[in-house]
């Protein structure tokens, strides 16, 4: 049977080899995790976030470098894991999930100390002189992490180097949409890692529902918008914080100035060579002017053959889709009038293998269901404009995206593009490679989500700032106090407004 | 969407209170009139209108330019300048508040705050550059700050003025539209903020909306870029549910318990004027950041009640019910809930200074009290009054415990000279900010975030924190086409493999 995620009723696995023994463990779990068994795991982390277990630099150290031997030791699993689940060739595993993990961890304890340190505060004003201030960094306490299913490695983990470094303690959920990856999660993390303040619940909608009837003291979700919003009506039962890293339509302009070989190339790396366009920042549709979009047609064709062959279908290069659920959405989207016609390359499918060809549509109908939902599958519809002026209008006109790509050399539409297009990120010259920048903020507006992540910004999503103020006994002014008096009154004025010549005259008995 | 009973009686009472002022027996009929002329006014229409509007000025790039910024702020600066005596006099008019809070802790703070933001616009509103690594050379890449676009800042009725323009500041610093809700609890302060800032500022972006229960329901149906309240944690859960419904991110500025701790150590004169003047010296303890009750031990607590009493009588008379440097109790409904607290069984024989009461004044004696239970209603809930518990410990240690025993305030205090102790309390008690050895001071410190963490509140404002909060920092990526790795792109092999992990990790001696 099919797996929603937004089905409660459903909890059946399909018949793989894998089944049987997900059957089980899924029965054993749901025999496990109940209310109290949240309750009770909520209570617990928090005695140990209490106890202080999180807050020291060695013990999130010691813990961000069993992670890192998660990554060196248990490769192969991980690949083999994310082949059963998603189809995932190595090299988008070993790159695009291990690797990058690794490069996070490694910055973390490289940078922790640094992180871990106060702000100082440089200036105090007149206004509260004598005194020295600072910001401290405090972990929020107990957090939950509820991972995807298409980077199930990467979303899992990643959040969770964030909330360790912070100092807290965490709780992540994978998706069961990826049962091996869950899985594997659940028993690397239990084996590796402080199982007093870090745990995996492994569950579908009935025990993700349980997690979120506790308090946490902060939400980190990622996935549809659907779902953002009900976690964050969930979190606001309690005044939980949430970051939420959505989705939505990441569009793809072309120029007709750009390097239109390159550009092919990096479109289908970032769109077939990203789990098969199953990702946040999948290049979702693209635009271009009627008059460039055949050359943009040839160079795609031209260079997909290149990458997958004649026979894309019998790539072992590609990501499969995730399950039927999916397959059947994005048949749907293919067969519907008016879009199936549209198809210029690709389109051939495959139940059994749930495959579906690298598909290339051009001008589907604004409202066809390609074009109002976020595919995150193989077809990458291309929609032409008169004039490319026109992009601005379209995409404006939409939900803001996670991501918006240019390609072109023209100086000043890549500034005008970076400063009025409003998305998470925007990339000038390729596909999202940036999520590889530590420095830069990952993370969406509107639609596709609130808050962000990445290098210290992840150390920031799970902190709390809080200020300090240290002020002395010394210069302890009177005309703070009552009784007031116009005197007083004035000079207080003047002193909060840090107005010295007012502040002397009134002293002076001149104003 | 159903309100608490405590909003209702806020509204009941709000009749009521004007019924029954004292100050402006002539204002009740005009005010009866204005509230039905305003029911009649703002309807679901309205609401959707006025968004529909300030977003075409939002999209039209109204609020987008350095100058708009500019102008409007120095035209907030204009009605401060203009204008004190008119916002004394409201402020008197709502809350008896003294003249010299209003003009130092309400209008001398916000032209500090507006001044602070013209000087520094341009700096913030300029893109921050982002270093880039070998992983994605050759790349720039910079963090820009956008304006989410209409924005709605909800206010509350203690501080109207401050509260009301400090985050509009923060708005239209960022480059957003923005629509006010003041609070209908001061409707004198309401009031002339819809005159003055129709008056000032470009209607075409910047608007207030007057109104109670009915009309904020109405705004909060409308799908804002965020929402900015300030208010009560119960009413906060409300907003951010409501937020939740179209992903508007939110910031909530609440309130909670703020404890004092007071060590034997301390210079206990200072000590004890400072939290005077920082509880009644306050809007008469009806502030979010007020002391709500102290901590101290046995030993101690004779000595601070003695100078409590001595300088509460130098500041106030023998009668404090006579002194005009205090704001009243907003309106009977509070009135009543403070009696309550006070007339409790096991609360009402500790009282060791004050409780004097009179409801047609709308005015309660400073009062302290010692050793009240700790389930009693005063020891539950925010007091927002002037009431001042103390209570004893054997230890000062045990301080922490109680503290942390207790949901997150938005301030907590500590006096003394223990330079330890001073680094401990900061380091380990949570609460939105930390002040030692005075109160209050740091909400005008501006390089320091102010805001709740917990059920004290999320996000932070006040400087640069302001204009953050009303941006979307987006990342910004410019690749070139130059340096393409073909290691990228399929068909794939053990090769590329290799050679791309190798670059992620920044791996030089295997790359």
């Amino acid at each position: 049977s099919n797996v929603k995620e937004d089905n409660p009723a459903s909890l059946g696995i399909r018949a793989q080899s894998l089944s049987v023994f997900a059957y089980v463990s899924v029965y054993v779990m749901v025999k496990v995790f109940q209310a109290a068994d949240a309750t009770d795991l909520v209570t617990e982390l928090r005695r140990s976030f209490d106890d202080g277990v999180t807050r020291g630099y060695e013990w999130r150290v010691t813990q961000l470098k069993k992670l890192l031997l998660i990554c060196d030791n248990h490769e192969p699993e991980i690949v083999s894991a994310l082949h059963d689940d998603l189809g995932k060739p190595e090299l988008e595993s070993s790159v695009y999930e291990v690797a990058l993990l690794r490069n996070s961890i490694n910055l973390a304890v490289k940078q922790l100390k640094d992180w871990m340190a106060p702000d100082k505060v440089a200036k105090t004003s007149l206004t509260t002189f004598p005194a020295s201030a600072e910001i401290v960094y405090e972990p929020l306490g107990v957090v939950l992490v509820i991972s995807a299913w298409n980077y199930p490695f990467l979303l899992s983990i990643d959040p969770v180097i964030g909330a360790i470094s912070a100092g807290n303690a965490v709780v992540l959920k994978p998706s069961e949409l990826a049962p091996a990856s869950s899985s594997l999660l659940a028993k690397l993390l239990e084996q590796y890692l402080d199982s007093s303040a870090v745990r995996v619940v492994e569950g579908a909608v009935t025990e993700t529902t349980l997690l979120l009837e506790q308090k946490w003291d902060k939400i980190f979700y990622t996935g549809s918008s659907r779902i953002g919003r009900i976690i964050m009506m969930a979190a606001a039962k309690h005044l939980t914080p949430v970051v939420l890293e959505l989705g939505g339509k990441s569009p793809v302009v072309i120029d007709s100035d750009t390097n239109l070989k390159i550009t092919a190339k990096r479109i289908i790396a970032g769109k077939w060579g990203c789990n098969n366009g199953q990702a946040c920042i999948s290049p979702d549709y693209i635009l271009t002017t009627k008059e460039f979009s055949p050359k943009v047609i040839d160079a795609l064709k031209q260079e997909l053959e290149a990458f997958y062959g004649k026979n894309p279908m019998e790539s072992k290069d590609m990501s499969r889709i995730v399950n039927s659920n999916h397959f059947d959405r994005l048949s749907k989207m293919l067969e519907e009038k008016e879009v199936s016609d549209k198809i210029v390359y690709g389109g051939q499918k495959n139940r059994d293998k749930l495959k579906i060809a690298p598909t290339i549509l051009v001008d589907v109908p604004l409202d066809s269901q390609i074009m109002s939902e976020e595919i995150f599958g193989p077809l990458l519809p291309i929609i032409t404009l008169n004039n490319l002026e026109e992009c601005f209008d379209v995409i404006r006109s939409r939900p803001k995206p996670l991501a918006a790509y240019l390609f072109t050399q023209n100086q000043k539409l890549k500034e005008r593009f970076a400063l009025t297009v409003s998305a998470g990120g925007i990339v000038v010259n390729d596909i999202a490679v940036h999520l590889a920048v530590p420095t830069l903020p990952f993370g969406g507006v509107g639609e596709s989500g609130m808050g962000s992540y990445h290098g210290k910004f992840s150390f920031d999503a799970f902190s709390h700032k809080k200020a300090v103020l240290y002020k002395s006994f010394i210069g302890d002014a009177a005309i703070r106090y009552p009784p007031y008096s116009t005197g007083k009154l004035r000079l207080l004025k003047a002193l909060v407004n840090s107005n010295i010549l007012e502040i002397f005259r009134v002293i002076l008995g001149l104003s």
